[in-house]
């Protein structure tokens, strides 16, 4: 079982997220995470979605989307080739004697405090899905309230020109 | 030009050339009716259930290549549709489903007659729409032909709530031209992937054309048979291709499979290359996947790029219409020698032979469709119902012509025949005969009167055995004979069938009386003697007819490929 990121530009109306759901339940075939929202023309979506699972199926649901009449265009990142970043907005327990402590973690991690009360903080970090991993590991010792990730966004890296 | 939403899908109809449409009217559709009642160019055939329209317009489409029409109101009369639409979206058949639907501020609060139709037939649609207000009307009827009959045919949906169609709009005008950013079907097959499939094909040894119903569907008949014929490459069509390769050519093995003929099966599981022209690896036509023509290359050639290496890996793909695709390939193939491996076919052939045993006393189902292939001169159009009856017809008769056959192969659903040869009819204008089932006949029974009324030339061939066979058959062959729910003569005091040869019985209900309750000519023959009187009777008549033949009870199709085994493990006659 291996994770796939596939990104789906798609006409913005009614309906089309749901027949692309609908390819991926069908075959019962999970989806991870899924990302939607307009793009730079708005009457086009594009769709972030990360799905574990058979490759040769895999490979069928990306000719069937194809086939898709409101699909304009399918693309499969493969290892290397996108830029990929999530945010996680976490709320996290602390208290007096620990806190300097989680606010050296959140900066190591680039992350940002946004709303505090006496007893816990809401933090957002963005960054690869492993970095995330890592940071919400580490906290895990101070206890966490609530995680909410907002699932893989994935761009096409930039070629190189030789 | 200010016109109505019903004004507009009507006119829509008219610009896009329907001249018959199936449909049933409701609440939210009587606007459309209302049109259509002054559209003198639309023939409006009223059926007696919504299935009935669905599959007709299927009949309609399949007989004659064109979209097929149908229409129903919101709610149940909608999803009434949905069988029909299944059955044409398995066999990639054209067809433009126009539901009503309950007034846009209603969506979504289950009002009366709703059903989310945009919902429900979404798996089964190649494409549909809900029309959100009148201004997108017309594009979107453009649009729903249009991906309706291009690339892979299928039906489209289209579900039109009632506000739309008794709204109006300013400034209308039927599109021209059609064009949908994302929807570009590939044609014209790639030259590279031709030459690369014309290379393997001279370098085979043991070469076989594989044609499924896309030969049909491009109308590729012509090129499909100059490809086999200037090859000497033996060919066995699927249920849905059959017709498209002449069933009476020496070429020709029968169709491969579940209930393939040996010959078939035997040249796929010892072919080194197989040609697949728009068929699709059915489960039916490989049995166990895994020991499915082991020696064998594969090219693949489809219109549909999913269809490829989806059941079956492929070496050689070919994307794009099978006429393109094959005229193409004529032009440059240059055949080998294949003349060791047609021997051995053709002694397949001749050593296996379809075969059924006759009796003095009953009637062989398999004995009445290869007289009817004689008294119609092989010429005519034929619908089935699904079971045994389907089969027998797949085997006995020899389809030579496209369009010939008109079946439900991927869906297989019962009912399919007796509306579908209605449409067909009605589109062709002569005779079409339906075999069927006793069983099949009565799921959409209410039809007669639609036939009868309008005068529809459907003559339906009534293979009457008192079971459903195809699943009494494998309760047979594999549920120790326990005939649980198949016998369609069993009523309150029956305890199982223990010997059938002392079941007195009588069928319910008597086809004859209830024809003659429709005022249609209904014919019966009980005896191996009557066989040729009753065919004779029935189609000589004018108008429809039904001809009913009381059958072998306990008869099989074979042979046979238990599902899910190896096809060259065959099941004959014990």
């Amino acid at each position: 079982m291996t994770s796939h990121t596939i990104s789906i530009l798609v006409e913005n109306h009614s309906g089309a997220l749901s027949r692309i759901a609908g390819l991926f339940s069908s075959r019962g075939y999970n989806i991870t995470s899924l990302n939607v929202a307009e793009t730079e023309d708005p009457s086009v979506s594009r769709m972030t979605l990360v799905a574990e699972g058979d490759e040769d199926i895999l490979e069928q649901i990306v000719k069937q989307l194809n086939r898709l009449i409101d699909v304009i265009k399918v693309y499969e990142f493969s290892n290397g080739s996108s830029v990929n970043r999530e945010l996680v907005l976490l709320r996290i327990y602390f208290s007096k004697s620990n806190r300097l402590e989680l606010v050296t973690l959140i900066n190591m991690y680039n992350g940002k405090i946004v709303s505090a009360n006496t007893s816990t903080i809401i933090v957002e970090i963005s960054g690869t899905s492993s970095e995330l991993n890592d940071f919400i590991a580490l906290v895990r010792p101070f206890g966490i309230k609530e995680v909410v990730r907002s699932g893989k966004l994935a761009i096409a890296q930039v070629k190189s020109k030789h | 030009m200010k016109k109505t939403g019903a004004q507009i899908v009507v006119d829509a109809l008219i610009q896009e050339k329907v001249d018959i449409l199936f449909g049933y009217p409701g609440g939210v559709v009587i606007p459309i009716f209302d049109v259509l009642y002054d559209a003198k160019k639309i023939k409006v055939i009223l059926t007696r259930h919504e299935q009935g329209a669905a599959h007709a317009a299927d009949g309609y489409a399949r007989a004659t290549g064109k979209v097929g029409v149908c229409l129903a109101t919101s709610g149940p009369g909608a999803t009434n549709l949905v069988t029909g639409i299944a059955t044409a979206y398995l066999d990639s058949i054209p067809m433009v489903a126009i539901t009503g639907q309950v007034s846009s501020p209603m969506l979504g609060t289950d009002a009366f007659q709703e059903a989310d139709m945009v919902g429900i037939s979404r798996p089964v649609t190649k494409h549909n729409f809900l029309v959100d207000s009148i201004e997108t009307l017309p594009i979107i009827m453009k649009q729903a032909f249009h991906i309706a009959r291009t690339g892979r045919p299928g039906p489209v949906l289209v579900d039109i709530p009632a506000d739309i169609s008794k709204g109006s709009m300013e400034g209308y005008e039927y599109p021209k031209s059609v064009s949908i950013r994302s929807y570009k079907p590939n044609v014209v097959g790639h030259i590279k992937q031709i030459e690369k499939a014309s290379e393997a094909i001279g370098k085979a040894e043991r070469p076989l054309i594989y044609a499924g119903g896309g030969v049909i569907i491009s109308g590729a008949h012509k090129e499909l048979r100059e490809f086999a014929e200037k090859c000497s490459i033996p060919v066995t069509t699927t249920l849905m291709g059959l017709g498209g390769f002449p069933g009476t050519h020496d070429l020709f093995l029968g169709m491969p499979g579940m209930h393939g003929t040996r010959t078939a099966n035997y040249s796929l599981q010892n072919t080194d290359l197989i040609i697949s022209v728009g068929a699709r690896f059915d489960d039916r036509v490989t049995g166990n996947v895994e020991t499915f023509a082991p020696k064998a290359k594969i090219i693949h050639m489809d219109i549909d790029p999913a269809a490829i290496s989806k059941i079956i890996k492929v070496d050689i793909p070919v994307v794009g219409d099978a006429k393109n695709i094959l005229a193409q390939l004529n032009k440059i193939i240059k055949p080998g020698d294949y003349s060791s491996w047609l021997e051995q076919v053709m002694q397949w052939k001749k050593e296996y032979p379809l075969s059924y045993a006759l009796s003095k006393d009953e009637i062989a189902p398999q004995a009445v469709i290869e007289r009817l292939f004689e008294k119609s001169n092989g010429n005519a159009v034929i619908t089935t119902e699904v079971g045994q009856n389907q089969m027998w017809t797949a085997h006995y008769y020899k389809f030579d012509k496209p369009r010939t056959l008109l079946s439900s192969g991927g869906l297989g659903t019962m009912g399919y025949g007796m509306p579908a040869a209605m449409g067909a009819a009605l589109a062709l204008n002569k005779p079409v005969i339906d075999i069927a089932g006793d069983g099949s006949i009565q799921m959409n029974i209410q039809e007669l009167a639609t036939i009868s009324l309008n005068r529809i030339p459907v003559k339906v061939v009534i293979l009457n055995n008192g079971y459903l066979g195809m699943v009494r058959q494998w309760q047979e062959l594999f549920f120790d004979k326990r005939y649980s729910s198949t016998c369609l003569m069993a009523d309150a005091e029956c305890a199982g069938c223990e010997d059938i040869t002392k079941c007195k019985r009588k069928y319910m209900p008597d086809f004859v009386k209830l024809a003659g309750s429709y005022n249609i000519p209904a014919f019966r023959a009980e005896h191996p003697d009557e066989v040729d009187e009753v065919l004779e009777k029935g189609l000589n008549s004018d108008g429809p007819a039904i001809m009913e033949f009381i059958v072998a009870r306990e008869e099989n199709v074979f042979p046979m490929v238990p599902a899910g085994q190896p096809i060259d493990n065959i099941l004959e006659e014990k």
